[in-house]
């Protein structure tokens, strides 16, 4: 088992003391290499539900559990090295830092797990995402698909076990988006590597043999009126 | 990716921002270094001045005045003493003494207000300051003019011969040859008629003798006006001594046989002295028995006493430089801490831009510790860029300094180290920490999920 997500609940605090359910979940998966389109509405959780896999957020009840390992029970410090080294995050705003080159966004996503900083794939990454004349070019110099195909190749930097993408093609022309979605499904396959991808968008869900309806399995979403993050 | 080389990303990424903060603390760093070396030099003109002689005689009054009047030549000489007195210090009842040389001050050059010092031949000969390993400092004398035209035959070997010091040389632009006058060191301004030959210009000492003309006691005394009348000079011996001696006795007789003194060498009993340069010798435990002696035995009477000048010097330094100091030490102290403040400043203000990146390093597994500890390192770099801006910057200043402060006579290396300065480094490092602290905590306290949301 990839992932697993068992009885997970998540709300929020409102300004009036109140609380907010977000996230309820009873049960989740997601096998080794399988590769799922999450779609919902907006404000959902889909966002919330990916930084609760991912360790950002923790849940207020439940379990997460990735490669048979139980995340929500790590001490924070560990639970960052773990989604360092395990898990892969794409965003819809690439979230690449501004005053590194290309090459660099790709060595800092290797600087934090307890491996070495490999160079090398971190050029092979860049080239197989059609970026090798781009290495030196900082993310204001790039295009929005390139950008966004820099932050593919960060995200497989480590060989995450699981990709977690977050409306990857959105903000991305629409030239680029089947290249975009395309890079990160081969990437997968090629490396065995589990994929949740949030999107709007119903021709990049279609693509998928597994669609998951968020308000489907998430019973809070009947009870969420407004958008949270 | 070293947090280090993160660091220097954000460091050059707001370089502007960056070089300016930096720039800060290294002005600071600067004013500190220059006043560090500064007071090196302070201490050393003052400290080692006051070595080269062990005692100083003159007359009864303020230690410290007796010590600054003789070395320091600032102030103005108390009453002086009989000439006759020096000549009983040395006459062999006291044989500890190695050396005593007569002084007598007063007046200053008509050029440029120096001292003049009336003095003997014998001064030169003694070091007039201690290394503080001990080596003896002599002085190196020019008898030759610098374009080859004029030659003296020594320094004050006749009573019109003047040795002008480094600085007099420099700045009056005079040489072997020159011929000087002198200005009566009263408020009448009267200049003396007699003139004066350079026959001997000093290599700089950095010690005041470089800013001092000297001339022999005896001419000193043939300047008219200078030598106190002979009745006034007798009532003074009288007074001093309890007797007059037989050669006052006879100078008396023959003044009131003459129609009045022709200048020419003027008696013993008309010449004073403002204070006695003493040398005593033997071992050091014979030294310090000899001086404490000598000591006792003048400051038990009312008319004369013997200080040591280091005391004098040491007391001084403590009591009056050492607040100063310290008041500079302070000073600049406060310069380094405001610039931390714009470290920090530059930094926090900066938190609200780099949340974002901040956020993105955590999501991208960078523990807490981990950003807190990019911020400290970036803290780090300003500082010690600064740091290190500001040592290079101080001691180019004193390298540009050096040859104008040469010309006072102090030769300084400009990459001498002040011990102070080692103790900056991890200062400034210290300073670093806290300032990066409260900027680093917020990072810390970065909430990833919302602000990626934002």
């Amino acid at each position: 088992m990839s992932l697993l997500l068992e009885n997970i609940s998540k709300n929020y605090r409102e300004p009036d003391g109140g609380s907010l359910p977000v996230l309820k979940i009873e049960r989740f998966e997601l096998v080794r290499g399988e590769q799922v389109a999450l779609v919902g509405a907006s404000g959902g959780g889909k966002t919330t539900l990916l930084n609760v896999i991912s360790g950002i957020t923790t849940p207020d009840s439940g379990r997460v559990v990735i490669d048979d390992t139980v995340v929500t029970g790590m001490p924070e410090p560990i639970r960052d090295r773990f989604r360092a080294e395990r898990i892969g995050f794409v965003y819809q705003t690439f979230n690449l830092l501004p005053a590194f080159t290309a090459l660099e966004n790709v060595l800092l996503g290797m600087s934090f797990s307890r491996g070495r900083v490999d160079r090398d794939r971190a050029l092979q990454l860049l080239d197989s995402v059609g970026l090798s004349h781009r290495l030196e070019h900082r993310p204001g110099q790039l295009s929005v698909g390139e950008q966004q195909r820099v932050a593919v190749a960060r995200a497989l930097a480590n060989r995450p076990s699981l990709l977690l993408a977050d409306e990857p093609t959105a903000n991305v022309d629409l030239s680029n988006q089947q290249t975009i979605l395309d890079l990160i499904r081969s990437a997968c396959t090629t490396d065995n590597v589990s994929l949740l991808l949030v999107t709007h968008s119903i021709s990049v869900a279609e693509q998928f043999d597994r669609i998951e309806r968020l308000d489907e399995f998430n019973t809070a979403a009947t009870l969420m009126p407004e958008v949270m993050p | 990716m070293s947090l280090w080389a993160i660091a220097i990303k954000s460091v050059r990424q707001r370089a502007l921002a960056s070089a300016l903060t930096s720039l800060s603390v290294a002005l600071g760093v600067m004013l500190m270094i220059v006043v560090l070396v500064a007071n090196g030099m302070v201490e050393r003109m003052f400290v080692q001045t006051a070595t080269g002689y062990d005692l100083i005689v003159g007359p009864k009054g303020s230690q410290l005045e007796l010590v600054l009047t003789s070395i320091y030549r600032i102030g103005v000489a108390g009453e002086p003493l009989p000439y006759r007195f020096y000549r009983e210090l040395t006459s062999g009842k006291n044989n500890r003494i190695a050396q005593a040389v007569p002084i007598t001050m007063g007046d200053v050059t008509q050029q440029g207000s120096f001292p003049i010092v009336g003095t003997t031949p014998e001064y030169f000969a003694l070091p007039y300051m201690h290394e503080s390993d001990g080596t003896p400092r002599r002085f190196r004398i020019r008898t030759t003019s610098r374009d080859g035209q004029h030659s003296g035959e020594g320094l004050i070997r006749n009573p019109f011969d003047s040795a002008i010091g480094a600085v007099v040389a420099r700045q009056n632009g005079w040489d072997v040859g020159t011929k000087l006058k002198l200005v009566h060191g009263g408020s009448d301004g009267h200049v003396h008629d007699e003139e004066f030959t350079v026959t001997g210009v000093l290599a700089a000492t950095g010690t005041p003798n470089d800013r001092t003309v000297f001339v022999h006691l005896d001419g000193f005394y043939m300047i008219s006006g200078h030598e106190k009348p002979l009745s006034e000079a007798v009532a003074r011996e009288l007074e001093f001594f309890g007797n007059v001696s037989e050669e006052s006795r006879n100078a008396l007789e023959a003044e009131q046989g003459s129609s009045g003194h022709a200048h020419g060498p003027v008696p013993e009993a008309q010449k004073e002295v403002t204070a006695i340069l003493v040398n005593i010798k033997g071992t050091i435990g014979e030294k310090v028995l000899a001086e404490s002696r000598l000591m006792s035995g003048l400051n038990e009477g009312v008319q004369a006493q013997a200080v040591k000048p280091i005391v004098q010097i040491d007391r001084m330094m403590q009591t009056l430089v050492g607040p100063i100091r310290s008041l500079l030490m302070g000073l600049t102290s406060l310069i380094i801490v405001v610039s931390g403040i714009g470290i920090f400043v530059s930094i926090y203000n900066s938190m609200a831009d780099r949340k974002k990146e901040i956020a993105i390093m955590r999501a991208l597994g960078a523990r807490r510790q981990t950003v807190l500890s990019v911020i400290l390192a970036e803290s780090t770099l300003l500082c010690v860029i600064g740091g290190l801006t500001g040592f290079v910057l101080a001691h180019l200043m004193i390298l540009a300094l050096s040859p104008m402060i040469a010309g006072y006579g102090l030769v300084i290396d400009p990459w001498t180290f002040a011990w102070g300065e080692l103790v900056l480094l991890p200062v400034l490092i210290a300073l670093a920490s806290l300032v990066g602290f409260v900027p680093g905590m917020t990072a810390y306290r970065t909430d990833v999920a919302r602000t990626l949301s934002d």
